[in-house]
């Protein structure tokens, strides 16, 4: 039985195959997986928030994109991986309530999204697949051993890339 | 300056734990005369817990629920957050609508209005009685819906408090029918500037 990690809201975990990262009922947040196909050393990483300058405790530097990612990146190349390598799969940033007004708060899914996939453009990391917004929660998983990543919902049929 | 929270003493806990049970003990009395049922309420929950936790107080981030959303405001903008596990929604929607126990099995938009109704009482209820006690008056938006994993649903309320720090407050009470058929969670959770605003209003700064 391959090991199963779980990453927790606001944080990441990086190891090797066989084992899989998993992190369960992601809403707004983001599931943002990086893997060198070759060595088959990758991460998940669970962000809450697009930005940590905006906000007021950013200690935890895993709970932001433009912090979380290349902290993330660091660990896998340190771990062996080639960052020349590697390549990113994302999924989550739903609005899970809507209301007429759209506030600011109720859109972080959407600005999620956007801020991780501007700071993986950044540091040059391929984005191979993605699936992100819609109004429903997401289960994801990558399968370090082949680098797949399945997104799990309540009543849409499971994907794959 | 983060987390705040984490700092509360036993008699700030002893006063939020007090403010969660009258107002949950009013929004019980209210779901108590809709459906005709007895209502047994625990003594409310005030905790402060890392903000991957709050998934684990309603059984995991994967448990299915229905959830019935209300933002909060006023002098003490807060959110309410009310979680039914997807079978106790199904038989308040039986009751509600007058059908056989089992015959719901999705929620039509009736369905929904109905529930989201709910909250909109429970919610009057609560924030009525958040009034009496504290006179800081609040006013709840209209209600948003959404059936999903606990842990997508919760983060709508997690994500306005990890820009302010790791931890939630949340004042938390669950309450079911005596039959056990329906439990229910209901969450009080204050903005982070709102918290010093309700303590000071019943005198424990």
């Amino acid at each position: 039985m391959p090991e199963l990690v779980k990453v927790g809201m606001a944080d990441y975990k990086v190891g090797c195959a066989p084992a899989t990262l998993i992190s369960y009922g992601l809403g707004s947040c983001i599931g943002i997986s990086i893997y060198d196909p070759q060595t088959k050393i990758g991460g998940l990483l669970h962000i809450m928030l697009p930005d940590s300058t905006q906000s007021r405790a950013n200690e935890n530097r895993a709970k932001f994109a433009d912090t979380g990612i290349p902290d993330m990146v660091d660990e896998i190349v340190a771990k062996g991986a080639s960052r020349s390598r590697l390549v990113a799969k994302l999924a989550g940033g739903s609005q899970m309530f809507v209301f007429a007004s759209a506030s600011d708060i109720m859109s972080v899914g959407k600005r999620n999204a956007a801020a991780a996939k501007e700071k993986l453009q950044e540091m040059k990391i391929p984005i191979v697949a993605e699936d992100t917004g819609g109004n429903y929660g997401r289960t994801v998983q990558i399968d370090l051993s082949t680098g797949v990543y399945k997104v799990k919902t309540i009543d849409k049929a499971d994907k794959e890339f | 300056m983060s987390d705040d929270v984490a700092n509360l003493s036993v008699a700030q806990m002893d006063a939020l734990r007090e403010i969660g049970n009258v107002g949950a003990g009013n929004s019980a009395t209210a779901l108590s005369q809709i459906i005709n049922r007895r209502i047994d309420m625990e003594v409310p929950r005030v905790s402060v817990v890392p903000l991957d936790d709050v998934p684990e107080l309603v059984g995991g981030p994967e448990v299915m629920v229905v959830g019935v959303f209300l933002r909060v405001y006023g002098k003490a903008p807060s959110n309410i957050l009310f979680l039914l596990p997807k079978e106790s929604a199904f038989y308040l929607v039986d009751m509600l609508m007058g059908k056989k126990h089992g015959e719901t099995m999705t929620l039509d938009f009736m369905d929904q209005s109905a529930l989201m109704e709910i909250g909109n009482i429970l919610s009057g209820a609560y924030l009525n009685a958040l009034f009496n006690f504290t006179n800081i008056s609040l006013l709840p938006s209209i209600p948003a819906l959404a059936m999903d994993m606990a842990g997508a649903i919760l983060s709508v309320v997690l994500v306005q408090l990890g820009q302010m720090g790791d931890h939630a407050l949340v004042i938390e009470t669950e309450f079911k029918t005596e039959d056990d058929g329906i439990k229910g969670h209901f969450f009080l959770v204050p903005d982070p500037g709102s918290l010093d605003k309700i303590l000071s209003a019943v005198g424990v700064e």
